[in-house]
């Protein structure tokens, strides 16, 4: 079960109308290390994860990764929501134009669509927390990019903002990794997957 | 949005903000009996701030777990998305730091 907010998890400064800005940032939306792919990953790697607190982790930084992806998707919104067609022409936003007008749909810079197969979900807890780590590093540098482009400084802060999360989440996901290798040498030999007892 | 409102929204997300961080810190440390003693004064702050803002501006959360007076207020604008936080004073739709 989920219940919605009625509000962002931050207060996202949008200070241009800048369709340009908003055809690269929308790659965190549905591009390859993007806030849906991070989300889906986490949500649906819970299910296989063997203790309360790995659990609780995926849980919650899947969770915590939706408001990420809205707050990416305010932006796009509002970067566009008055660009005139010359603006979006100029932009090279045309192509997205001519299939989404300005609504907002799941693709990366290059409008390349979303695909499960930027996810992985491998039942080898060891395997998949070390898939997060990578996915974390890579949603860092994507910001670190996506800042180099921003000439908006409203949009520069918020995505500052989402860079500083993913240090978070490498963080905590780095414990539940130390805490995971700590359970099976505690608890258990390690799980080789098709063992049967 | 009027700047009050959007000073109230802004504490508000600031304190639930503060609460998802110790929340996923505690969830990798679930014996640091500080960083739970400022969970839960967070709490208790952030049920404070979100009864005034629901009674003023109508209801965060629905499916059951905010009132609603007459008529039915979940359907009121703006959406989340509709509110423009930036304060630079050129941007007309937005200002709430902007001296009226």
């Amino acid at each position: 079960m989920w219940i919605y907010e009625k509000k962002l998890e931050y207060p996202a400064k949008i200070c241009t109308t800048n369709p340009k800005l908003a055809k690269v940032i929308i790659t965190q939306y549905g591009g390859p290390d993007g806030e849906l792919a991070a989300s889906l990953r986490y949500l649906t790697q819970r299910y296989s994860m063997p203790t309360g607190r790995s659990k609780a982790v995926l849980n919650d930084i899947g969770t915590e990764e939706l408001a990420h992806l809205e707050i990416v998707a305010t932006l796009v919104y509002n970067l566009t929501k008055d660009a005139s067609i010359r603006e979006i022409k100029a932009a090279g936003m045309d192509g997205y134009y001519a299939d989404h007008d300005k609504a907002l749909y799941f693709v990366n810079g290059d409008g390349v669509p979303w695909t499960a197969a930027y996810i992985q979900s491998k039942g080898d807890p060891i395997a998949d927390m070390n898939e997060n780590l990578a996915a974390e590093q890579k949603a860092r540098a994507t910001y670190e990019y996506l800042i180099q482009l921003s000439d908006d400084p409203g949009v520069t802060e918020t995505l500052r903002w989402l860079r500083q999360r993913e240090i978070v989440h490498y963080q905590r996901f780095g414990e539940t990794l130390e805490h995971l290798y700590d359970y099976y040498s505690k608890d258990h030999y390690y799980f080789m997957g098709s063992e049967t007892c | 949005m009027k700047a009050t409102r959007k000073e109230k929204l802004i504490k508000l997300m600031a304190e639930e903000f503060t609460a998802i961080e110790l929340n996923l810190y505690l969830d990798t440390h679930p014996q640091d009996k500080r960083a739970l003693e400022l969970y839960n004064e967070t709490v208790e702050r952030l049920y404070a701030l979100l009864e005034d803002y629901e009674r003023h501006y109508g209801p965060i959360s629905n499916f059951g777990l905010s009132p609603s007076s007459y008529p039915w207020q979940w359907i009121e604008e703006p959406w989340p998305w509709e509110i423009n936080f930036c304060d630079r004073e050129d941007n007309e739709q937005c200002g709430y730091m902007k001296k009226s």
